[in-house]
C-alpha cells in the first residue's frame, strides 16, 4: 500500500456527492486498513449514511487498538449520530482504554441504541491490556454499571446487560476477580423481578452457561 | 454530504418523556381529560395510555371522551377520539370493547383506524362481524382514492386485528387483499392469512418483503414477521438492511413466541430460542 493510494481512498470519501459513491468509498477505504485513513473513517460516523457508518465502524473495529485514541478525543466534537457509531466501535474494540467513555454512554445517554451497545461493549473488553494491578478495580467498575443497566427501563438495554454481565464473567474467569457468584446472584433475582419475557429467557440462557462453564 | 431521506427509527419511539409528563399525575391527568382545555385533554388521553394507567376511572374517562363532539379539525377529524382509542387498546380493558366498536362507524377515518387497531389489542372476539364490515366491497372498494392521503377504510389495522383475533370466518375476506395495489396492505394480508391458517406460504411473502427495494417496506414486514413470531425468518430479519432496533425488535416477537409455545416444567431455554437470541446478541 503506498501513500499515494491511501490518499487517493481518502480523497474518494470526502469528495463523494452521492450516498452510494459514499458508501462505496468508505468501503474501500475501511478495507485498506490505513492508519492515516482513521479520521476520514471516524468523519464518516457522523454523514448521517446507515451503510457508510456500518462500514466504517466494521474498518476502524478492524483497526482495533491504534483507532482508539482517536474515537476517544474525537468522540465530543461530532455530532450526535456520529457519537452513537463511536460507542458502538469502541465497544466493538474492546480496548480498556475506553472503559470510562463506555461507563458514561451506558448510564447516561439518552438512546437506547447507544446505551445498549455500551452495555454489551463493556462486557467485551480486554483485561489483558491493562496494568494487572489496575485490572480488578476497573472490573468492578464494569460490574457496577452493567447491574445498573440491567435495570434500564428499556428491555433492550436490560438484555443487552445481560449479554455485557455474562461477557464479563466470561472474560475474567482467568483473572484473580471474584465476579461470578455475584453475577449468578444478580441473575437469579432478575428472573424474580424481570417483567419482560425476552429479558427473562437471555438471564436463563446466560445462568445455563455459566453453569456450563 | 447527507442523506435526509433516512428516516431515524429512534426518533419514531420516544425514548424520553415529553416535557411536563413527569409532573403530571393520575388523577391530573384524568382531571384534565375531563377538562375544557383542548389542549390539555388531547395530551391526557396521550398520557393516560403512555403510562398504562389501569385505573376504572381513566378507562371510564377516556370511554367517555370516544363520543367527544368539542375537539374538531377544519376537516371535521376528531383528535381527541383518535387519542382515546389508541389508549384505550393499551390499557387492556375490554370495558371499551362496545364504545371502540362504535367508533368503528365514526366519520373520521383515523378513529377508525385507531379503533380496529386497539380492538385487535384488546382481544375480544365480539366485534369480529363489526369489523368484517369494513371489508366489504372487497379489493373494488378499496383502491386508492385520489388525493386522499388514506384509503376508504383502514384495511391494514381491521386486517391485522381479524388475524390476531383468530377470526377464521374473515379468511375469504382477506384473501383478496394480498394482490391490493399497495404493497403494505398486501402484507397486511399475508400477516393476517398467516395467522388464520398457518400456511408458511403467507408468512413466505413476508420474508420475500425483506429483499425489497424500499426501507418503509422492509421495516413494515420486520413488524410483521416479529407480530405473528416466524421463526424460520430469524436469519433473514437479522440479514436484511434495516436499523437494528427493528431487527431485535422483530426477533424479540420470534424469541416471546418461541418461549410461549414451548413452556415445560423444566426452566431451561429450547435450541430454537438459543439461535434466536445468539443473533438478537450479535445486533446489540
Amino acid at each position: 500500500m503506498t501513500n499515494d493510494r491511501g490518499l487517493k481512498l481518502i480523497q474518494s470519501v470526502e469528495q463523494a456527492d452521492s450516498s452510494q459513491k459514499l458508501l462505496d468509498a468508505v468501503q474501500s477505504l475501511a478495507a485498506a486498513r490505513l492508519e492515516e485513513g482513521i479520521p476520514t473513517l471516524i468523519a464518516a460516523l457522523s454523514y448521517n449514511n446507515p451503510g457508510a457508518a456500518v462500514a466504517a465502524v466494521d474498518g476502524l473495529v478492524q483497526l482495533g487498538e491504534v483507532a482508539v485514541p482517536k474515537l476517544l478525543t474525537l468522540l465530543d466534537d461530532y455530532n450526535y449520530s456520529g457519537r452513537a457509531w463511536a460507542i458502538r466501535a469502541l465497544a466493538g474494540i474492546g480496548d480498556p482504554r475506553a472503559l470510562e467513555t463506555l461507563r458514561e454512554a451506558a448510564e447516561t445517554d439518552f438512546a437506547m441504541s447507544v446505551r445498549r451497545s455500551a452495555a454489551k461493549g463493556l462486557g467485551n473488553l480486554r483485561w489483558s491490556a491493562l496494568p494487572a494491578q489496575d485490572v480488578s478495580a476497573a472490573q468492578a467498575q464494569a460490574l457496577k454499571t452493567l447491574r445498573l443497566t440491567a435495570q434500564d427501563p428499556e428491555w433492550v438495554v436490560r438484555y443487552a446487560g445481560v449479554v455485557g454481565l455474562q461477557g464479563l464473567t466470561t472474560s475474567v474467569a482467568e483473572s484473580q476477580t471474584d465476579i461470578r457468584p455475584t453475577v449468578s446472584e444478580h441473575f437469579e433475582q432478575m428472573l424474580k423481578t424481570e417483567s419482560d419475557l425476552a429479558v427473562r429467557a437471555r438471564v436463563q440462557l446466560a445462568l445455563d452457561q455459566l453453569h456450563k462453564d | 454530504m447527507r442523506e435526509s431521506s433516512f428516516g431515524n427509527f429512534e426518533s419514531l419511539s420516544p425514548e424520553q418523556s415529553p416535557e411536563g409528563s413527569e409532573s403530571l399525575t393520575v388523577e391530573q391527568a384524568i382531571a384534565n381529560l375531563q377538562g375544557q382545555d383542548q389542549g390539555l385533554r388531547y395530551y391526557a388521553a396521550w398520557w393516560l395510555g403512555r403510562f398504562r394507567v389501569r385505573e376504572s376511572a381513566a378507562i371510564d374517562a377516556l370511554i367517555a371522551t370516544l363520543e367527544d363532539e368539542t375537539d374538531r379539525t377544519p376537516e371535521g377529524g376528531y383528535p381527541l377520539r383518535r387519542n382515546s382509542a389508541r389508549a384505550l387498546g393499551k390499557l387492556g380493558d375490554r370495558k371499551a370493547v362496545p364504545a371502540l366498536i362504535r367508533c368503528l362507524n365514526c366519520s373520521d377515518f383515523y378513529v377508525r383506524d385507531a379503533a380496529a387497531e386497539s380492538l385487535g389489542m384488546l382481544g375480544d372476539p365480539v366485534c369480529i362481524p363489526e369489523l368484517m364490515k369494513l371489508l366489504e366491497g372487497g379489493l373494488e372498494a378499496a383502491q386508492p382514492i385520489p388525493g386522499c392521503p388514506h384509503l376508504a377504510q383502514p384495511y391494514n389495522a381491521t386486517i391485522e386485528a381479524l388475524g390476531s383475533l383468530g377470526a377464521t370466518a374473515a379468511i375469504d375476506l382477506i384473501q383478496p387483499f394480498l394482490d391490493h395495489p399497495i404493497e403494505r396492505v398486501q402484507y397486511a394480508a399475508a400477516r393476517g392469512m398467516y395467522q388464520l391458517t398457518k400456511n408458511p406460504i403467507y408468512a413466505n411473502k413476508l420474508i420475500q418483503a425483506l429483499g425489497g427495494q424500499k426501507l418503509q417496506l422492509r421495516r413494515a414486514a420486520l413488524g410483521d414477521l416479529g407480530a405473528i413470531g416466524y421463526l424460520p425468518a430469524a436469519e433473514a430479519i437479522a440479514e436484511t438492511l434495516a436499523e437494528n432496533s427493528l431487527k431485535l425488535i422483530s426477533l424479540k416477537g420470534l424469541l416471546e413466541y418461541q418461549v410461549k409455545n414451548n413452556s415445560t416444567e423444566s426452566s431451561s431455554i429450547s435450541e430454537a430460542a438459543i439461535q434466536v437470541m445468539t443473533l438478537m446478541d450479535n445486533l446489540l
